[in-house]
């Protein structure tokens, strides 16, 4: 099987401080870390590697030191690393982010399955994974918990919702993209750890796959960010006691904006 | 202090901290309360190739040698030292294969013990025979193409765990510690079974079992090394492996002053830190420098084999020594500075001071270190070496 784990260098949130004066985030001086949710859809592309065979290329689309965390992944078990990076390629949003990283994977060719994180922690977007399916025309089973079998034709995956679980048949190639709770991702090994110190990734430019200025980088990306602003502190609600038919009268007040009858 | 380690024993170390912070720190009071082998972690560390470190790379290993078994052992204890024996008796266990074995038997049982899909242990002790251990009573008679054994070894650490036995038997008991040969033992064997499971103080994550040989034939390939030197084999062994307990105790005692420092740093008594007062200071000073004292003495052991130059039993037995003793003081210093809390089992260092006890006492009483220190010393003035 050819697994790719699409994985992204995050600013470490839980060392990044907030200017309250300016409204943003101060990254300075704070640690890049391995996107923690891409840590689970790497274990789960080792896991099947490891019981069908073949191969798991990682892939990070970013600035040269996101390399580091192609080391990182290949210190856990990847085979292969590649390094989306290049000027054309700044300002991506997750539209031109996801079309450039399923260039790359058009590129290799013959892939199995695309794994991604749930999300990012920096952006949180989630959207990352659902537009490489959609850019490669492959189907997609998002906020996957586990997955239950693969074969060399499909897989199925569980789907953790709102309302349950979801068991759903997909046939390959597809993108997923895994939630924390389908594994407990492995510890570096020595012998990965060794490979890792002297792996160096492939390097992909724009030109390398074929991507002109309107489809990569900042005139690629249609997202225009107009201002970023905190959310208003909600009210605080109210707490009411009685009987469940007081209750009702009183809700039926709130909603129909009454004077209490109380 | 800086040990100027290579970057693969820092990987190693790394590696070792991880396994420690996310698998074993979370577990090791539930595995000493119910005196459970840590089978989960054995395969956590294989899959992250710790067991490949003692053994060549024509044998599936990595062939990192000793200084890297203690890397990984000190900092595997640091968080468990019955965790961190269950791992590091396995080297002791395919010691006399890797010193003496032929080439069909390295090929044969060490690549299932690198790749961690088996386990190891070795056995000398028995009932009647601990330091005086020329007075084993298992016997290994020749029978055609078979050896018989009959007997029981005690205190078998990985007892029960392990697949792959060596064993050390008489085979020709009128001839006292020259009639002593060492065989390997497979689980299976006819005739091998487990026996007595012990309740123990510490190391209670470790397995320490009986066992058993009646009439158990063993294929005369399973030889090591030739009839009559099993004492040799023995011997070699534990000088081998010592610094390996040596490193079991710099690592508890270093978790015990991990704790010490944290808890002294934030309780409070007459108004202030505990960690204020001299009479604590000074505690932790000693403590600090002597784990310092320990650690170098032992890296430079595990040198001096790696060199693989020279004798060095008696080095070998000087760290043993000195790294349990100091393992002995610190952690009962820890619980001195938790107080009345290091006393109780919601803190880990009573368990520590528990798993320190056994490293002045197994792979050669310290008593017995000291003879063999005493005894080198002895022959060395008398050739005139001193
Ligand atoms: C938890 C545990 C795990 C073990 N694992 C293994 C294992 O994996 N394989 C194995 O083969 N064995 C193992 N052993 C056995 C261990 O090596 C022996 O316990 C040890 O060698 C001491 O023997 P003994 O307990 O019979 O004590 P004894 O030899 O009876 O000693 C009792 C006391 O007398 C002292 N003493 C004895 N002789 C002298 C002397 N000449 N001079 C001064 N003092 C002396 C000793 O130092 C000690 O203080 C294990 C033991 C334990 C407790
Ligand atoms: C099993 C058990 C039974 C007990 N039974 C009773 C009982 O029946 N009744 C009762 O009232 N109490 C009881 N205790 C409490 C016991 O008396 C206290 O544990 C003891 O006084 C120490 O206090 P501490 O544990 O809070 O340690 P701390 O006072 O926090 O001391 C922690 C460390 O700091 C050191 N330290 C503290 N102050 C100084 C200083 N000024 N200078 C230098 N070093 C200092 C201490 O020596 C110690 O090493 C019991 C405790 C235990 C463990």
């Amino acid at each position: 099987m050819k697994f790719v784990v699409a994985v992204k260098q995050v600013p470490d949130t839980a060392e990044v401080r907030i200017d309250h004066e300016r409204g943003t985030l101060i990254r300075d001086g704070v640690p890049s870390i391995l996107n923690p949710f891409d840590t689970y859809a790497l274990e789960e592309a080792l896991k099947w590697r490891d019981t069908l065979g073949g191969t798991v290329t990682v892939i990070t689309m970013g600035p040269p030191q996101a390399e580091a965390v192609l080391t990182e992944a290949i210190s856990m078990g990847a085979d292969e690393g590649i390094l989306l990076t290049d000027r054309a390629f700044a300002g991506s949003d997750t539209w031109a982010t996801s079309h450039t990283i399923a260039e790359a994977v058009r590129k290799i060719t013959g892939v199995d399955a695309v794994f991604c994180g749930k999300q990012a922690i920096d952006g949180d977007t989630a959207q990352t994974g659902p537009g490489i399916a959609a850019s490669l025309d492959w189907p997609q089973v998002t906020f996957v918990g586990r997955v239950r079998e693969m074969t060399d034709r499909s897989m199925v995956c569980e789907r953790y919702v709102e309302t349950g679980i979801q068991v759903l048949r997909v046939t390959l190639p597809a993108v997923i993209t895994v939630l924390k709770d389908a594994n407990v991702p492995r510890i570096p090994s020595l012998r990965g750890k060794m490979r890792a110190r002297t792996f160096k990734p492939v390097a992909w430019g724009a030109l390398d796959l074929g991507l002109t200025p309107g489809e990569t980088g900042l005139e690629g990306s249609p997202t225009k960010v107009v201002t970023t602003a905190t959310p208003e502190a909600r009210a605080g609600g109210s707490i009411h006691r009685g009987t469940p038919g007081e209750l009702a009268s009183i809700m039926a007040d709130l909603l129909l904006g009454r004077e209490g009858t109380r | 202090m800086d040990y100027m380690l290579s970057e693969d024993l820092m990987a190693i170390r790394d590696i070792c901290a991880e396994i420690a912070a996310k698998h074993i720190r979370p577990v090791r009071a539930q595995l000493d309360e119910e005196n459970r082998f840590p089978r989960e972690i054995m395969g956590v560390l294989a899959q992250s190739d710790l067991f490949t470190i003692y053994i060549p790379e024509a044998y599936g290993g990595t062939g990192m040698g000793s200084l890297a078994l203690c890397v990984a052992t000190e900092e595997l204890s640091r968080a468990c030292g019955g965790i961190a024996v269950s791992y590091a008796a396995n080297a002791l266990g395919a010691m006399p294969i890797l010193l003496f074995g032929t080439e069909e038997q390295k090929q044969k049982f060490l690549p299932p013990l690198a790749s961690g899909e088996k386990l190891c242990a070795f056995a000398l002790t028995e009932s009647e025979a601990g330091s005086d251990a020329a007075g084993i009573k298992t016997r290994a008679v020749r029978d055609g193409d078979h050896y018989v054994l009959n007997g029981t070894k005690q205190w078998i650490t990985n007892g029960g765990e392990a697949q792959i036995y060596t064993v050390i038997a008489m085979t020709d008991p009128t001839r006292g510690a020259r009639g002593a040969t060492a065989f390997i033992v497979e689980e299976g064997t006819p005739g091998f079974t487990y026996g007595k499971k012990e309740d123990k103080m510490g190391i209670r994550a470790s397995s320490t079992r009986e066992l058993v040989f009646e009439d158990c034939r063993v294929p005369a390939e399973n030889l090591i090394s030739r009839e009559g030197m099993g004492f040799m084999v023995a011997m070699k062994t534990l000088d081998n492996s010592r610094p390996g307990v040596a490193a079991q105790a710099i690592g508890i005692a270093q978790g015990a002053l991990d704790e010490a420092l944290v808890y002294a740093s934030g309780r409070r008594q007459f108004g202030q830190r505990i960690d204020s007062f001299q009479g604590i200071q000074f505690m932790l000073a000693d403590m600090a420098t002597s784990i310092e004292a320990a650690r170098a003495l032992t890296y430079s052991v595990a040198r001096m084999i790696d060199a693989g130059k020279g004798r060095f039993e008696k080095e070998s037995a000087m760290a043993k020594v000195f790294a349990s003793d100091v393992a002995m003081k610190v952690t009962t210093d820890a619980v001195q500075i938790l107080g009345g809390y290091g006393y109780m089992k919601e803190y880990p260092v009573e368990k520590m001071m528990r798993d320190a006890k056994i490293t002045q006492i197994y792979e050669g009483t310290n008593q017995i270190q000291r003879t063999v220190i005493a005894s080198a010393l002895i022959r060395e003035t008398a050739a005139g070496k001193r």
